[in-house]
Formats: structure tokens, C-alpha cells, sequence
């Protein structure tokens, strides 16, 4: 790096990087519309907007992903074209993704060697990780296997391999939707540093106190164009909020006040082995769910949750009937069908290759959830199971207008529409069969402001109208917001749940880490 | 310095439905270029290859005796392909088809009935999906690789078959050449025309597309198989089953293989021999990849492959080359499917590597 105080004389004049005009259009979809912002060295910069808001496609084109349609890029005051996320790099621009790419049954040093030429040295690779990572208090041990660490320590992966490339700008996607609040901390510290050996980073999230805590800048994005930048710590949530979404954010409203009825779903003592090397067994798992409750099921990812949603859905099926119990019938020996034919609905972690297949169209990702449940309206023709598809584009039409699903065709891949605006489609899709018992597997993951408010919503008035649902988040604001009781889960145990309002944020704290041996592993 | 593809954003329709003209435009100039190579008349090879048969009554009913099988064979291929599943063995599942059709018909030579010929097209289709069955339970069950076994299958096939030719079903008044006794009528598949070769297997075939057609494109069938061939996660989750899938497509696949073995063995020969194997369960993935996977596509593909068999037949004859042409025009033309999918799909570019700073 160059000596600090020149750096601090350049800050001043000429900005790290300058868009001016910035514009991509996907056919007839402005994502980029006349795009101009700036990010001085030294600089905590804040990308704020929707999901579709184009924060992404200004990212990629950035990053090299993406070519703009036209508008400029200029690096310290130059013109650059950037070609590939490599000539990025060689620029001195570095990234760390919202979902990781690394290879689980690999080493942390052998992940990180897998970006670069194929004549570095692994002990090099190591020694230099160890050092970055003692020089930036992100502890982590390079000989690791990236299959036993926690997402947290996943993502410090990412920033070493990121930091590896001595970069000027690190741009970061949403990196704390992952986090433990306690990690979180310590990522703050961590950028804290960069900035104050003068690197600059670009921020991009959706949690607004974050924003308010790192950031000195900020640019607000919504609909492909910058309709604001300001210092976001002249202003309050409420007011970055409504920037964003461009009106009034409103509260979430909780129409029913602890009128609960039967029990929907019912666990007991659900235990399950391991499938493969990485899972987690679930060890004596039990929990009622009642009508009108919003249960939700706290912890940090890894902990077992995607194992109880494949257990409570049926992806995975009981050898004992009696383990998962659905409207009182024992249904742990049942398939997803019959468990939704039964009045279950389903709502898993990962949109894009589970909840929905990406290539399909969205009428096609209709029928997948629901060929079963809506079989007299989705078939016809008996036997011969013949797709009723005018049926089936009917229901699809309904769930976007009512979730407010915005698409740029009429009936798009599920691959091309924005975290947001698919996890809108994947919950109405759901919520359209007025389910008795729903399970949401982090309803709001990545999802921007205006749509996590309209999810948790639907969640809330689901609930309201006399059914039973069950969240699992790792979101704790989320939490707190839709929870009637809270139950956290850690190294495939859960905990007792207890009513909302006697939880604090400490209480789950503990309980995330009383079994979760592995939190202590990498310091 | 190296070569990458990388994705394409989007994907134009307009190549994806002139892909496979394009790959025979390509094989036509390939084929024109290995002509020129052995000293031959380009123009004059290609018009032998590809025209002259089908000026020719005679040849144009060879066609549709060849397209029948590869086009049954290939039609199953697309409902296990499309369903990520890889049956490599349908030249197996054809012969041992073959082999279980002509069961009754040797076991009890004697036998007239109208009701012979559609046990002798059941039992075919059962022998054929009875083969397939094992590299099925094989991949669902233990997690082998149905590439592998299914193909290594169709090498234990030829042998059997080629023994029981030999041995145990070996018509004795035969003079010695292995082959089984020629079949009474009522065990062989009514010719269309008065005169000539082409037999009612063609019309099943059709029928055959028609209704895979129907199944793959308009039934939830059809969606399940898609959505597992393409997302298994997400089949899973719409509770689809792709081990169960496994062994239903092998069924399919192995039961349209063995309808065409036995429509061979009782269409074109009227017994079992020892040149049943022709290599149509290869050729027929060629002309699955041709035709789209689409059935009703697989049965125009399946014409233009038997067309190149045929047309190689008059160049050996007429201009003298190697029937081993016919196999490199088969072999071009599935090599340019394949690339012209894979470049509407994909772009190539050259990516120069950049030396990480440490």
C-alpha cells in the first residue's frame, strides 16, 4: 500500500471509483437506469435497495460479471472496462459472495489455493492465511476441513481469499444475514481495520441498524435507478426505510394476542441419524404447534434445521408413525404428499434448486408443490393424470397478484427472478392453499426490506386465521417480530420453547451455545 | 492462456430449433471433405449417400424397415435421458427382447393362433425390460454407474444370445448355421404392401411416439420426469422419487428396446439368428439427440439415420467405400448434435490467466 498520507490528500479529490450513467438492460428490463455513484478511499459505502432494486446487476457489472449496456466505470480517475471478476482482481477489486463457493470435503488453505494458478505452493497458501488471519482477529485454522465449520467461520474464508488479492475495494453481498450477532461484532471489527489501513469497502444489505453502525455513506437504490445517497448516520431507520421502498414502511401488525386453539403439529421425541458425512442427527426432538401460535425455531445454520425441515416435511420419513404427528394423525411414516394432503405446507431454506427447479417456468413450479395437494383442480382425465394447466396458470396468476411478485415475463424461468420476488412466490404459492400448518425455513433469507415486511405479514395473518406455523430463523430481529413463542436449536437438540415475551436476546445466546460445541473451535 | 465456456445469459430460440439442421448441414460438408480425402467425387458420394435412395422405391421401404427399430429404441432412450438417467445398453435390451419374442414360437413350434404374434410383441417387451431392470436395481439400490453396467450388459447379451442360436435353440434341420426354425405366419408381423419388406412395426412405432409424445408433454408423468432429471433436490421436495424413477425409465426404455428386437426377430427375419445385432441400440441415441428427445422429433430423426445406413450400403457397392463410412457419418453427425447444443448453451472463450499477487 501506498504511504497514508497521500492516500488521505487523494480521498479528497479523486474518488476510488466512479460509475457515471450506468445502464443494463436484460430485453426490455431497465436493472441499471443512469446509475452514478462514487466511493472514496478509505470509505465505508452503503448500497441500500429492494430486492430488484438492481444493487446485484450494479455489483456484477463492477465485478466483471456483467457488461454494462452504457455508462462508464472509472478506477482511481481512469477509465476501465472490467471484463471478468479476474481483471477485477487485478485491479484491486475483491468480493465475498452471499452464498460461499467452497468445496466442503477440502481444507480451508486448499479452497483458497483452488483461486489461484495452479503452481502456488499449499504451504505458502496456508502460512499466508494464518498471518492475514491473525493480522485481522478473523480466527481461523487453514487446515480445517471446510466441511466442519460453522457458516461464520465459511464466509472468513471468503474475506481471506478475498484479502489474499491485497485488494483496494472489497465489496460485500449481505454478509451478515448469516451471522450470529456475536460474529457479526467480530466482522465489524474486522472491516473497522480495512478501513483503517485506508481500503475501502462497499456494503451491501438490508439491515439498516448495520448500515447505521459501519457506514459514513450511503446509496440508496430502488427500481434501477439511485434515488438518494446520504450519511446514514444522520438518519434513522425509519426514514432509510422509506427511501428504499419509496413510501412509509408499516409495522407489522399482530392481530390475534395469544388466543391459541388444538395442536397441529405435534414432535415427539423426533430422532434421526445422519445421511451423509456433513449432517446433523436430531436427538429427541419435541414440540407442539398450536392454532394461532407463530412458532419459531432460533440457532446458527449448521445446527440441524435443514434436517428437521426435511424431517417434519417428509423429505425424510420416520421408521415410528408417531414421531411427527399431523392434525392427530401420526404421520412419521407418511411421503411429503400425504403429509400435504393432510393440511402441511412447506417452505425450505434454499429457493432456487429445492423449493423450485430454476429453469422451469413459474406455472410449472406451481405444479410441483402442489400436484398433490390440488390434484382434483390440477388433473384431469383420472388415471391418466393429464396436467389441467389453464388451472394451474389461474392459481399461478393469483399468487403473483396477491404476493405482488414483480417479473420481467409473463411467465419467467424461477431462475430469473430476483431472492425476493421468488421467495414472494414460493411462500404465496403456499399460503394460496390456506394451509392448517405451515413450516418456513428462514422465510426472509437475502430478501430485501419491502418483501421480508410483506412475508412476515402473510406469516402473521396466516396465523391470525386460525392456522399453525412454524419458523426456523437466524434472523433474531425477524424473530422477535412474528414469534408468539421461541425455541432455539443447537447441534440437533431443541430446546424447550418459551412464550416471546420472557425471551431476550441474551437468554438465546445461551442456549445457542450450551451444546454447540463447535462456536469455540476456530479462536 | 485457456479455453472456457461460460453460460450464455440468453438463450436464442431460433438456433435451438435449427440445432440439428444445422449439425446436418455440418456432417454433410464433414462427409464432403472425407470423400475428397479418399479420392473420391464429393458431390457424386454425398448425391449416393443421401439422395439416390430415396429416388428408389425399393430403398425408401429399406428405410422405414430400418427407422422402425431405431426409432423404438430411441424413444424410450428419450424418456430415460430426459429423466437424467444414461442407458447406454439399449443394443441389450434389443437382443435379449428379441430373444425372449421368439421364446414361444420356438418352445412350441407347432402353435397357430391369432393370439401368438401380440404374447410373442408382450414378451419381447417384457425380455427387454427385464434386461434394463438390472442396471436399474443396480444404480438404485447400490449407487453404481448405470453407464457402465448397463453397456458391459450388452456384451453379456450378445454372447448369451449367441450361444443360444448356436446351442440349445439351433433349428436341427438347419445345415449346421446357427439361427432357430423359421416362425409359422401367424408369428410373423403382416407386411404393409403386397410386396416388399416393410412391416406393421412401423405403424407401432408411430403409435409408440405418439403416445410418449402425449405422456412426456401433457401428463404429470411426463413433469416428474423433468423436474427430476433436472433438479432431483427439488423432485424430492415435490415428492417425486428418482430411485423409483431409475427403475421406471429403465422399464420404459428397455421395454421399447425389446418391442423393437422382437419386431426385428418377427418383421424382417422371421427367426432368430445370430445377426441380430446391428448396432441400432447405439445408433438410436444418435438419433434420440437428433430428434431432441422429442418423440415426435425421434421419429424424423430416425428416418434420416436409416437413410445414411442404406445410402452407405449403395457406396460400397457403387463407389467402393467402406461400410466403415457409414459409421463416421453417424459418428460426425452425433459429435455436431452435440456441439451445436452445447453452443447455443454455452460460449467459448479464451480466458488469460491472471497471476494472483501473494
Amino acid at each position: 500500500m501506498a504511504g497514508k498520507d497521500q492516500l488521505k490528500t487523494n480521498a479528497k479529490q479523486v474518488p476510488l471509483l466512479e460509475t457515471k450513467g450506468i445502464t443494463k438492460i436484460f430485453g426490455e428490463l431497465y436493472a441499471n437506469n443512469g446509475v452514478d455513484f462514487a466511493i472514496q478511499e478509505g470509505e465505508i459505502h452503503a448500497l441500500l435497495g429492494e430486492n430488484g432494486a438492481g444493487k446485484s446487476t450494479l455489483v456484477k457489472i463492477l465485478f466483471g460479471s456483467l457488461q454494462q449496456s452504457a455508462g462508464e466505470v472509472f478506477w482511481k480517475g481512469q477509465e476501465v472496462h472490467v471484463k471478468s471478476p479476474s481483471e477485477a482482481r487485478t485491479l484491486g477489486i475483491g468480493m465475498v459472495f452471499q452464498h460461499f463457493s467452497l468445496f466442503e470435503a477440502l481444507t480451508v488453505a486448499e479452497n483458497i489455493a483452488l483461486s489461484f494458478d495452479a503452481d502456488v505452493e499449499l504451504s505458502d497458501v496456508s502460512e499466508k492465511a494464518r498471518s492475514l488471519s491473525a493480522q485481522y482477529g478473523l480466527p481461523l485454522d487453514p487446515d480445517a476441513l471446510v466441511g466442519d465449520l460453522s457458516v461464520g467461520q465459511r464466509q472468513r474464508i471468503e474475506i481471506i481469499r478475498c484479502l489474499m488479492q491485497d485488494p483496494a475495494l472489497i465489496i460485500l453481498d449481505e454478509p451478515t444475514s448469516v451471522l450470529t450477532p456475536q460474529e457479526a461484532d467480530t466482522l465489524f471489527e474486522t472491516l473497522f481495520r480495512l478501513r483503517e489501513e485506508g481500503r475501502s469497502i462497499l456494503y451491501i444489505s438490508h439491515r439498516l441498524e448495520e448500515v447505521q453502525r459501519l457506514c459514513s455513506a450511503a446509496t440508496i437504490m430502488r427500481h434501477g435507478e439511485v434515488v438518494d445517497s446520504c450519511d446514514p448516520r444522520e438518519e434513522t431507520a425509519g426514514s432509510l426505510a422509506s427511501k428504499m421502498v419509496g413510501a412509509d414502511v408499516e409495522g407489522i401488525e399482530h392481530k390475534t394476542a395469544g388466543k391459541t386453539g388444538e395442536v397441529v403439529l405435534a414432535l415427539n421425541n423426533l430422532s434421526m441419524g445422519t445421511s451423509h458425512p456433513f449432517a446433523i442427527a436430531l436427538k429427541k426432538i419435541s414440540l407442539e404447534v398450536r392454532q394461532g401460535e407463530v412458532v419459531c425455531i432460533a440457532g446458527i445454520a449448521g445446527n440441524g434445521q435443514g434436517e428437521l425441515f426435511e424431517a417434519i416435511s417428509g423429505e425424510d420419513r420416520q421408521d415410528d408413525p408417531h414421531q411427527v404427528v399431523i392434525r392427530g394423525t401420526d404421520a412419521g411414516h407418511m411421503s411429503i404428499s400425504r403429509r400435504r394432503n393432510l393440511g402441511a405446507s412447506f417452505v425450505p431454506e434454499e429457493r432456487l434448486g429445492h423449493g423450485a427447479v430454476p429453469e422451469m417456468s413459474l406455472t410449472d413450479n406451481m405444479l410441483l408443490a402442489r400436484h398433490a395437494s390440488d390434484a382434483s383442480e390440477f388433473k384431469k382425465m383420472g388415471r391418466l393424470n393429464v396436467i389441467a394447466q389453464s388451472a394451474i396458470v389461474a392459481a399461478t396468476k393469483r399468487v403473483n397478484e396477491v404476493m405482488d411478485v414483480r417479473k420481467s415475463a409473463e411467465d419467467p424461468p424461477a431462475g430469473a427472478l430476483s431472492g425476493g420476488n421468488l421467495q414472494k412466490f414460493i411462500v404465496g404459492r403456499e399460503l394460496d392453499r390456506k394451509p392448517s400448518f405451515m413450516l418456513v425455513n428462514q422465510p426472509t433469507w437475502g430478501v430485501d426490506a419491502g418483501a421480508a415486511a410483506h412475508i412476515r405479514q402473510s406469516l402473521l395473518d396466516l396465523a391470525a386465521s386460525g392456522s399453525a406455523v412454524l419458523v426456523i430463523s437466524q434472523d433474531l430481529d425477524e424473530i422477535f417480530e412474528i414469534a408468539t413463542s421461541i425455541a432455539v436449536m443447537a447441534d440437533g437438540h431443541l430446546s424447550s420453547p418459551a412464550p416471546a415475551a420472557d425471551m431476550t436476546r441474551e437468554k438465546i445466546g445461551l442456549l445457542m451455545a450450551s451444546s454447540g460445541a463447535d462456536q469455540g473451535q476456530a479462536a | 492462456m485457456r479455453i472456457e465456456l461460460q453460460k450464455r445469459p440468453d438463450i436464442s430460440k431460433l438456433y435451438s430449433i435449427l440445432s440439428p439442421l444445422i449439425a446436418l448441414a455440418l456432417m454433410v460438408v464433414a462427409g464432403a471433405i472425407m470423400f475428397i480425402l479418399l479420392g473420391k467425387n464429393p458431390f457424386h458420394g454425398l448425391y449416393v449417400y443421401f439422395i439416390e435412395p430415396l429416388t428408389d422405391p425399393w430403398s425408401r421401404e429399406q428405410i422405414l424397415v430400418k427407422a422402425t427399430p431405431l426409432t423404438l429404441i430411441a424413444i424410450g432412450l428419450a424418456v430415460c435421458f430426459r429423466s437424467g438417467n444414461w442407458n447406454i445398453g439399449a443394443e441389450g435390451q434389443y437382443l435379449i427382447g428379441g430373444m425372449f419374442g421368439a421364446m414361444i414360437p420356438v418352445l412350441f413350434h407347432g402353435w397357430e393362433s391369432p393370439l401368438l404374434l401380440p404374447l410373442m410383441l408382450i414378451m419381447g417387451m417384457a425380455g427387454g425390460a427385464l434386461y434394463g431392470f438390472i442396471p436399474a436395481i443396480l444404480k438404485s439400490r447400490f449407487g453404481t454407474n448405470e453407464i457402465l453396467t448397463s453397456l458391459m450388459l450388452v456384451y453379456v447379451a450378445q454372447q448369451f444370445v449367441d450361444w443360444v442360436v448356436r446351442g440349445p435353440w439351433r433349428d436341427p434341420q438347419g445345415m449346421g448355421f446357427p439361427g432357430t426354425k423359421s416362425f409359422n405366419d401367424s408369428g410373423l408381423l403382416p407386411k404393409i404392401f403386397e410386396f416388399g419388406d416393410a412391416h406393421y412395426g412401423a405403424v407401432i412405432a408411430v403409435i409408440a411416439a405418439v403416445a410418449l409424445w402425449f405422456m412426456l408433454s401433457k401428463t404429470l408423468k411426463g413433469f416428474e420426469i423433468a423436474v427430476l432429471g433436472q433438479s432431483p433436490r427439488a423432485g424430492r421436495f415435490a415428492g417425486f422419487s428418482a430411485k423409483q424413477m431409475t427403475l421406471f425409465a429403465f422399464l420404459i426404455s428397455g421395454a421399447m428396446a425389446g418391442l423393437a428386437g422382437i419386431g426385428e426377430v418377427s418383421g424382417t427375419v422371421g427367426k432368430l439368428d445370430d445377426k441380430l445385432s446391428l448396432g441400432y441400440g447405439f445408433a438410436a441415441i444418435i438419433v434420440a439427440f437428433l430428434g431432441r428427445l422429442n418423440p415426435l422429433g425421434i421419429v424424423a430423426a430416425g428416418l434420416v439415420l436409416a437413410l445414411s445406413y442404406i445410402g452407405g450400403e449403395a457406396a460400397q457397392i457403387s463407389i467402393g467405400v467402406s461400410d466403415r463410412a457409414t459409421r463416421v457419418f453417424q459418428g460426425l453427425l452425433l459429435f455436431f448434435v452435440l456441439a451445436c447444443d452445447t453452443l447455443i448453451h454455452y460460449r467459448v472463450v479464451l480466458v488469460s490467466s491472471v497471476k494472483a499477487r501473494m
